[in-house]
């Protein structure tokens, strides 16, 4: 425990300094306080910048904040030193993860400040989910990926697949069609009813499809190149 | 400390450990000579536990490197050339992440980086640091939970003479303080200065072993000695009864400007002994 609790502090200071992820962690949070605010259109659905970028910010942040994270440190070598001072992999893992998920939902949170009330553990329940699976899809690159620019090239396709796939569909079907196997849609859906009602008949079984995927995938990509 | 016996080790076909033995003293400093691809590193990477080998025995503190546990493998500071550090962070943070790690308290960090020279640069950002100052600060690393072994794979590799110097000092320092230290190394001056003992390696294989000074004269086949006169005329004597006659009248005449005895180098030592530079790349 004490090992996960420095990594998680080590991530902090270093998301301080590191602006490419400080980013990642408060442009949505930031746009959805900014335009849920400052925009109001007639006809316009009920918060509806909440339930767009909650949805991209899912795909985006967690996922290239894992990638990232890891590969940094396998490429400089840095991994190797912790290891060597005596961290388990999976202390590393639990502590990066959970240091990701925690500062995702306070970004949640933020989001969640301009809904109601009532609505509020639902939507972020349901974040959370999204923000672990988007965390494991990272994880899976970052493990991967022999350094930095292979886990860019690999997560940016996923990164834009996950996030702008359900806005795209919102304009078309056909991309709607195709958008439906992923799990940002189907919380997209969610968010839409704030309900689960808005799963649909196959909408929860293909988040935990999405999620098993994810978790065999980076099953396979740590059993194959493991923290090295 | 640590003891190996027929060690080897393959990648694929290449066998590039083969049959290595030596034993290493308490408080000794212990060094690995040999060039690039020697399998210098393989070996750190052996003992230390981060690779399994293929055949041999090896125990460190008295176990089997894979089986040390974790209280154990703290007693290892290593600093290894690819070992990174954080980029964005300062020294200090450096140094915090790996004090938090080993339960020290943060105060004791400016005292560390006293230590190895880099006093002032707490809030130096590592990325600003050049390549002498950014060695000392994993050396500093090293040091954090005061390890019973350092493994330190060529430390001064690349470093200019004052920064090499100061490093050479740190080690010297640990050494008296109780410290065993295994050291990799092509510099052979670095070597004859910092080992008590060291074992020149050669694709994969121990060619010679013993005190630095030991082999010199193993292999001081010419026995001779070299006198440079006032006159400009270099004069090579036997270094036997022989001559010393003849050299003491040109010292007594004060006709000599410089005198050496002929004793190799290591260096040269390795370069009989395997035809090869101990700075060639492969």
């Amino acid at each position: 425990m004490h090992n996960i609790f420095v990594i998680m502090k080590k991530q902090f200071r270093d998301t301080l300094k590191n602006k490419t992820i400080l980013v990642q962690f408060l442009m949505f949070p930031m746009l959805t306080l900014v335009m849920e605010n400052a925009i109001h259109i007639k006809d316009m659905p009920e918060h509806f910048f909440v339930k767009l970028f909650a949805v991209m910010f899912i795909g985006m942040a967690p996922l290239t904040a894992a990638t990232a994270i890891l590969s940094e440190e396998k490429e400089k070598n840095t991994l190797r030193v912790l290891m060597m001072a005596d961290m388990k992999p999976w202390q590393y893992l639990t502590g990066v993860g959970s240091y990701i998920w925690l500062i995702c939902m306070a970004g949640a949170g933020v989001m969640a400040s301009c809904i109601e009330t009532s609505g509020r553990l639902f939507f972020l329940g349901m974040m959370g989910i999204g923000i672990a699976i988007s965390i494991v899809a990272g994880a899976c690159i970052g493990i991967f990926s022999k350094n930095q620019m292979m886990a860019t090239s690999l997560q940016m396709p996923c990164m834009m697949i996950f996030s702008f796939a359900p806005m795209l569909a919102m304009f078309n079907e056909d991309i709607r069609r195709i958008s439906d196997i992923f799990y940002t849609q189907q919380l997209k859906c969610v968010f839409d009813q704030m309900s689960l009602d808005g799963f649909g008949t196959n909408g929860a079984m293909i988040v935990c499809v999405n999620a098993v995927i994810c978790v065999i995938m980076f099953a396979v990509a740590y059993r194959k190149k493991g923290l090295e | 400390m640590i003891q190996c016996k027929d060690l080897k080790k393959s990648y694929g076909e290449n066998e590039v450990l083969k049959e290595v033995s030596f034993t290493i003293g308490e408080g000794q400093i212990f060094g690995l000579l040999g060039p690039s691809g020697a399998g210098k590193t393989t070996l750190i990477k052996i003992l230390t536990g981060q690779l399994v080998y293929d055949a041999g025995t090896v125990t460190v503190m008295g176990k089997e490197p894979g089986r040390l546990n974790g209280k154990e493998k703290r007693c290892f500071g290593i600093m290894m050339d690819s070992f990174g550090v954080y980029e964005r962070f300062s020294c200090g943070e450096n140094l915090a992440v790996f004090a938090d790690l080993y339960g020290i308290p943060h105060k004791r960090i400016p005292k560390m980086l006293e230590e190895v020279g880099l006093e002032g640069a707490y809030h130096r950002s590592a990325s600003d640091l050049s390549k002498g100052m950014r060695a000392r600060l994993q050396l500093a690393r090293a040091f954090m939970n005061t390890p019973k072994i350092l493994f330190l794979d060529e430390p001064t590799s690349g470093l200019d003479p004052q920064s090499m110097k100061a490093i050479h000092r740190i080690i010297l320092e640990k050494k008296a303080a109780g410290c065993t230290i295994f050291l990799t190394t092509h510099n052979m001056e670095e070597a004859t200065k910092l080992c008590d003992h060291i074992v020149l390696l050669n694709e994969g294989r121990i060619v010679e072993s013993g005190r630095p000074e030991e082999i010199c004269r193993r292999y001081d086949h010419h026995k001779k000695i070299k006198l440079h006169l006032n006159d400009g005329e270099d004069i090579e004597y036997e270094r036997n009864g022989d001559t010393a006659e003849e050299i003491f009248a040109l010292l007594k005449a004060g006709s000599v400007e410089t005198i050496h005895s002929t004793e190799p180098t290591l260096e040269s030592v390795f370069l009989e002994l395997t035809g090869r530079d101990l700075e060639e790349e492969r």
